[in-house]
């Protein structure tokens, strides 16, 4: 129980699917979710493949709390090779839709192949088609979940779908779901529309069981109790993820302008604050907070623009309430692009999930070409007539909305920051790491952090590792390798459960290690899934050094080692990466190549 | 004292602890597709409702059953209905002017809340206190109560 044991295998170039059972051995090894489909993954492609290509195969894949009533049981993760990073990638996601994967009966959906025209899979418990998506092909996000539901007449449908831009192969789309969710990072969109999949809509009503009902929902009790009464988690019910733009500002690790600033003066205009306080119009941008499936923290914000904005006052279809600013989309349309206007932050946050790009990679990515406009490599010849200049809310929508449609300049910036860079001979601008751009967060005030995003496995993260303790202690690169690696193997057990990153404000591996051994079949020690973590970061490495990454992939761009940050904590200094880095691979047991030895791969089970 | 579930929309974030609680308690698996509880959602999120019945007076799921199958539990005031006699016509379905008695095509039965004898699972889920368990005769406290701050602000 738990697991569903059962995989939908779907094949689209034959257009067939099969049912298939959960292979046991694999579960009880890399749990589920993030860690057991990057061992299905690694089983059923070569990692030299081109992200592209039809033999790239595409993982929609559950926890075995999934569906459970564990707090924050939504989650699921997307794994497949990534067109951004020609890495592993693996994106997760809430919302509903996860959920609703594994009450239809599945642990995972792997989609291989490429269909010949473009389709969407329904998946309703045991029933699964493979539909024509004319009507859908060239539509957006928000108009396919709408038809979707309509045309199945099921409003309770749940489905995960791509805009134009992954049908378009732009390198950073994702996989939106529940309107306003996301599998961000990497360009999965990308993936999912290069096999010509426009949608997966499914419904579910097998149910979730557990190994050990009493005893789950004892744990369960306990851990959401906890969890509760976390003042970290009262601060993201209450501000959501966006209060870290107070704190990055404060600290002097919040990127502006490119990563040529750490502090951003505009900040509190976007800040909780700003979203909670009236503006000229009487107008405030925040209206609510909003949960993804069984989540009892709530950080999501629910938000409008204000409908005299020029951005929206002539399009009404954009008046209605939708995902508000979080953290990531606050830094990559504010500070990292110089802009501090409110609501084209919020218009811009709404055209990433419309049309299915990640926010992220988008503003670093504008935020390149900003600093190639300002210093003259391009100009409005290249730009459709619109000045890039940092700090133009204009340029900010109008980019995310070409960008979003694949047209114009959109179509360039589609590239990502990695290869706009080298296109236009500044490879040195792109900030970030194996081709996948920055958070908001810089290594030159968070030292860890610089260590998490160059090892991380899936290219610049911040999520996959978590060094924030030790980085605010001490800002130089000593004592971060072992803490990086640790909540490296940490965080990839999380993220193989099916519940969310946030729990770990309150929760230790012990709250995890409780209901997972409640409810899943086998004895779930501490240590156990500390061996699962790390079993689990090795299999990545070992996908992304058979793709042919190699330890100088494991490095930071220059502006973080070379330029000094010029105010905050962390003023004059640069990231000591070439400290971390060695110790990072001993604490790893892999060379000073950063290859696993024999010895290490022998003792997780991988050699 | 007869309580009743009260739904404050305002509070609730669509999470569906509710859901997943009341398919637990009554079907021992987690399955919102068999809660009695839904939540509603509208506007991209921006309101999320719950809903579920009322456990009303007048009781038309009660009397349209043939087999009177449905029964009203003395303790809790909730109309239950009994599996055992139930026959799965669905005429109950048609009567309820809300939609809240459904049928089960897995179990061949109509469902509906009743209330868990008494200790709502909705209400114990809950975690922003959307839905709570009161006094029947009081469940516009609450209101009436802010209504009377904001008619009366110097007090």
């Amino acid at each position: 129980m738990s697991w569903q044991r059962k995989i939908l295998r779907v094949d689209l170039t034959k257009g067939s699917s099969e049912i298939e059972p959960l292979n046991m051995e694999w579960a009880q090894q890399f749990l589920g979710e993030r860690g057991l489909a990057t061992k299905y993954l690694m089983e059923s492609m070569d990692p030299k493949t081109d992200a592209m290509d039809p033999s790239n195969v595409l993982i929609f894949a559950t926890g075995p709390l999934t569906g459970t009533m564990s707090s924050t049981s939504g989650r699921y993760a997307v794994v497949t090779k990534g067109p951004l990073t020609n890495a592993i990638a693996c994106s997760n996601s809430g919302g509903k839709f996860g959920a609703e994967l594994k009450f239809a009966g599945y642990d995972l959906l792997i989609v291989q192949g490429r269909s010949p025209q473009p389709v969407y899979l329904h998946i309703d418990n045991d029933n699964v088609e493979i539909l024509p998506a004319d009507e859908l092909w060239g539509t957006t996000v928000w108009h396919t979940e709408e038809w979707l539901k309509a045309h199945h007449q099921n409003p309770l449908l749940k489905v995960a779908s791509i805009g134009v831009a992954g049908e378009n192969g732009v390198r950073f789309a994702c996989i939106v779901n529940d309107l306003h969710r996301a599998a961000g990072r990497s360009g999965v969109g990308a993936v999912m529309g290069s096999k010509n999949l426009k949608a997966v809509a499914v419904h579910g009503s097998v149910g979730v069981g557990v190994d050990d009902p009493q005893r789950f929902m004892q744990a369960v009790k306990e851990t959401k109790a906890l969890l509760w009464d976390n003042a970290g988690r009262r601060e993201l019910t209450e501000l959501g993820t966006n209060a870290m733009i107070d704190a990055m500002q404060e600290f002097g690790g919040l990127p502006t302008r490119n990563f040529h600033e750490v502090q951003f003066d505009g900040y509190d205009k976007i800040d909780p604050d700003a979203m909670t306080t009236p503006n000229v119009h009487g107008h405030t941008n925040l209206i609510t907070n909003k949960a993804c499936f069984g989540c009892t923290i709530a950080c999501g914000r629910i938000a409008h623009i204000d409908q005299k904005h020029f951005t929206i006052v002539n399009r009404k279809e954009y008046w209605h309430a939708s995902g508000g600013l979080e953290y990531e989309t606050a830094y990559a349309f504010g500070p990292v692009v110089g802009v501090d206007d409110i609501d084209a932050l919020t218009f811009a946050g709404y055209l990433m999930n419309e049309h299915g790009m990640d926010p992220i990679s988008f503003g670093g990515t504008l935020a390149a070409a900003m600093e190639l406009y300002e210093t003259g490599v391009i100009t409005d010849n290249d730009t459709d007539g619109v000045a890039l200049n940092f700090g133009s809310a204009e340029a900010l929508t109008i980019m995310a909305e070409k960008t979003g449609k694949y047209e114009g300049f959109g179509q360039i910036l589609g590239l990502g920051s990695k290869r706009l860079c080298e296109k236009y001979g500044h490879p040195e601008l792109f900030m970030g790491v194996k081709g996948q751009e920055f958070a908001g967060y810089d290594s030159r005030a968070l030292q860890g952090m610089g260590l998490g995003y160059a090892t991380s496995n899936r290219g610049a993260c911040h999520l996959k590792h978590d060094t924030f303790a030790e980085d605010m202690e001490d800002q130089t690169g000593k004592g971060k390798a072992v803490p990086c690696k640790e909540s490296q193997d940490r965080t990839a057990v999380v993220d193989s459960t099916g519940l969310c990153l946030f729990t770990t404000a309150a929760w230790g591996v012990e709250e995890f290690q409780k209901q997972i051994d409640a409810a899943c079949e086998g004895d779930w020690s501490v240590e156990r899934l500390a061996a699962t973590g790390e079993r689990i970061w090795n299999l990545e490495r070992q996908f992304n050094l058979s793709a042919g990454l190699t330890k100088d992939d494991d490095t930071l761009p220059k502006r973080l080692l070379e330029v000094p940050a010029p105010s905050g904590t962390a003023k004059g200094k640069v990231n000591q990466l070439d400290i971390m880095l060695p110790q990072y691979y001993e604490a790893r047991g892999w060379t000073a190549d950063g290859v696993p030895t024999r010895e290490t791969l022998q003792r997780l089970n991988l050699g | 004292m007869q309580k009743s579930l009260l739904i404050d929309p305002e509070k609730c974030t669509s999470c569906l602890q509710c859901e997943l609680a009341c398919s637990f308690e009554h079907e021992g698996v987690f399955n919102p597709a068999k809660s009695r509880i839904k939540v509603f959602e509208f506007e991209h999120g921006r309101r999320a409702i719950p809903y579920t019945c009322t456990q009303c007076e007048e009781a038309w799921c009660l009397h349209a059953c043939p087999v009177e199958a449905i029964t009203i539990n003395p303790a809790t005031g909730a109309k239950e209905v009994n599996d055992n006699t139930c026959v799965g016509c669905k005429v109950c379905t048609i009567a309820c002017p809300f939609g809240t008695v459904n049928y089960n095509a897995d179990s061949g039965k109509v469902a509906k809340c009743d209330l868990c004898g008494g200790d709502p699972q909705c209400a114990e889920a809950c975690p922003t206190g959307a839905i709570t368990y009161v006094d029947a005769n009081w469940t516009g406290y609450d209101r009436m109560l802010e209504s009377a701050v904001r008619a009366h602000p110097a007090a």
